[in-house]
């Protein structure tokens, strides 16, 4: 298999969730980003973070299904990481002028807004949830991010049936609605 | 109302593509005859897909916390360690006075410090209270021989001959397990056993002053568990509160009842809880409920001379713990407190039920 095929693999399984392919690109390019923190006035513990995010960012993109890889995916990450951690020195006051270059790099500033707006959609949404308060958390949990069925969370939360489940489910997602949207509206 | 739960799940049964082509026909005509109707759908299709996007990113978050956990203990991904920079070279020349003053300075206080919580506990260890840690004495050594045995026949694993009981219980999925410190310094050999079988585990952290300490399980046969029922209240709990313990005084699970009776433990701890509930020797590091399935703490003790008096660590003590855990060690840094109970609103008995699990009955020699 060619290299490309491998990469393409590589991307479909990380848009499903996939453990393996998750390890495998950990395990490929781990060490040249960490490499690039240490020797940037970061530590190991801020590789960690930003390598996590940098996967987040290829799941975005893998999940969207329009990314086609133009690079190898080792230099689209080193340049994701790249564009991240000169952001992140920017914020912290500690950008020590030359950022030292261990490999070729190619342009991510497209994807970096991107990923700047999800981001920020990701945190409304964490705050939103964070805010209607319980039981509604816990019941959109389980029916939106855990995907359980009415029958299920019936049960678990002591519902006398689905149908109650249900009406208590529509009252949350309103609330979360409501929530969610004006910080949406808010923060444009 | 019913009509608008209807017209949501009508909704959502489109975006996700679930409708029959006549269905799906019919409800177009309608959004397209229908400003308001459409309106409705763009909002909520839009909500819809943000909580879909937000539920495959958790998901994948947990994923690559477990792959650098894997990779963590495969040494790929390094522990932090000094890295001789130049720049921290040059600060340190600089500093070195400085720094060398405020070491010896803050060695003497915390020695200073040490001496007083050393003589106070001491203080407080001559009290009159025990704590309840069980020891397994002969009579019972027969039963755990039994059920020992029962365990040889589906595994190969050598059977510890433990000396002491006492009780755990997981606060993150990956086998970290809160006990009571007085547990783990009594044991050279840690295991901890639930219904789903028993594994070895090592002490990652104690804090003898809050009495609490941190198991990790260290067997490659325990599963991960991606969500813990419970949670851990990071607040103080109300005088008079229903409280609930789990624990194990005998070789089985045993619930307890009763509620929180003072803000203070033993000689005004601020720490600690005064609660009225029966434990016994064994219930030591089990969990405290309270109705909502909420972790409120942690049983520590009882008074030697009141009937019913038990002290418990508060659950705070628990975040303290492991935030400076995560800073000794970062293999854990990934530990996530539960912070969401799945168990409000649940029967007793449910409760329970979904909580039994977690509690681990902790074993050593």
């Amino acid at each position: 298999m060619s290299n490309l095929e491998q990469e393409k693999l590589l991307l479909d399984g990380l848009a499903l969730n996939d453990r393996q392919a998750i390890e495998t690109i950990y395990r490929d390019n781990y060490a040249v980003v960490q490499a690039f923190v240490l020797n940037n006035s970061g530590n190991a513990d801020e590789a960690r973070d930003l390598f996590q995010e940098a996967m987040i960012v290829l799941y975005e993109k893998a999940v969207s299904g329009s990314f086609e890889l133009h690079s190898q995916l080792k230099t689209y990450l080193y340049s994701v990481c790249r564009r991240l951690w000169l952001k992140r020195l920017q914020q912290m006051n500690r950008y020590a002028g030359q950022v030292e270059m261990l490999e070729d790099t190619v342009p991510v500033e497209e994807e970096m807004e991107m990923h700047e707006k999800r981001n920020n959609d990701f945190v409304l949404m964490e705050n939103a949830m964070a805010k209607i308060g319980e039981p509604c958390k816990s019941l959109l949990d389980a029916y939106y991010i855990q995907h359980k069925n009415m029958q299920e969370i019936a049960a678990d939360f002591g519902y006398t049936n689905a149908d109650n489940a249900k009406t208590q489910k529509y009252k949350c997602l309103m609330r979360l609605k409501k929530l969610f949207f004006a910080q949406y509206k808010n923060g444009l | 109302m019913m009509d608008e739960i209807l017209l949501l799940e009508a909704v959502e049964r489109y975006l996700k593509g679930e409708m029959t082509p006549q269905e799906k026909a019919f409800f177009e005509d309608l959004r397209k005859n229908n400003p308001e109707m459409d309106q409705l759908v763009v909002e909520h299709s839009f909500l819809y897909n943000e909580l879909d996007r937000h539920s495959g990113i958790k998901a994948f978050k947990h994923s690559l916390y477990e792959v650098e956990n894997k990779l963590a203990e495969e040494g790929l991904i390094s522990k932090p360690q000094l890295t001789g920079k130049a720049k921290v070279v040059y600060l340190w020349k600089k500093y070195k006075r400085n720094i060398a003053v405020a070491a010896s300075i803050a060695g003497l206080v915390s020695l200073f410090t040490t001496a007083l919580v050393v003589s106070y506990n001491n203080k407080v260890g001559n009290n009159n209270i025990t704590e309840l840690i069980g020891e397994i004495k002969k009579t019972n050594t027969k039963v755990d021989k039994i059920l020992d045995n029962a365990h040889n026949n589906t595994s190969t694993r050598p059977i510890p001959a433990a000396e002491f009981r006492a009780t755990g219980f997981l606060v993150d999925g990956n086998g970290y397990i809160v006990t009571n410190a007085h547990v783990v310094n009594r044991m050279r050999n840690i295991y901890v056993q639930s219904n789903k079988g028993i594994y070895s585990a090592v002490a990652v952290h104690t804090d003898p002053a809050a009495d609490l300490a941190i198991l990790k399980i260290t067997d490659t046969s325990f599963k991960s568990i991606s969500t813990l029922p419970y949670s851990i209240r990071k607040n103080n709990s109300d005088l008079g509160e229903q409280i609930f313990t789990l624990g194990y005084p005998r070789n089985e699970i045993v619930y307890g009842e009763g509620y929180l009776s003072a803000k203070s433990g033993n000689d005004g701890d601020s720490t600690a809880y005064q609660l009225s509930v029966s434990a016994n020797p064994g219930n030591s590091g089990g969990p405290v409920l309270n109705k909502n399935g909420e972790v409120i703490g942690i049983i520590t003790s009882k008074n030697a001379t009141a009937d019913g008096v038990v002290y418990a660590a508060k659950s705070k003590n628990i975040f303290k713990l492991i935030d400076e855990l995560k800073k000794s060690d970062t293999a854990s840094s990934n530990i996530k407190i539960p912070s969401s109970s799945a168990l409000r609103g649940l029967e007793r008995t449910q409760q329970v039920k979904k909580m039994e699990d977690y509690v681990f009955m902790v074993l050593g020699n």
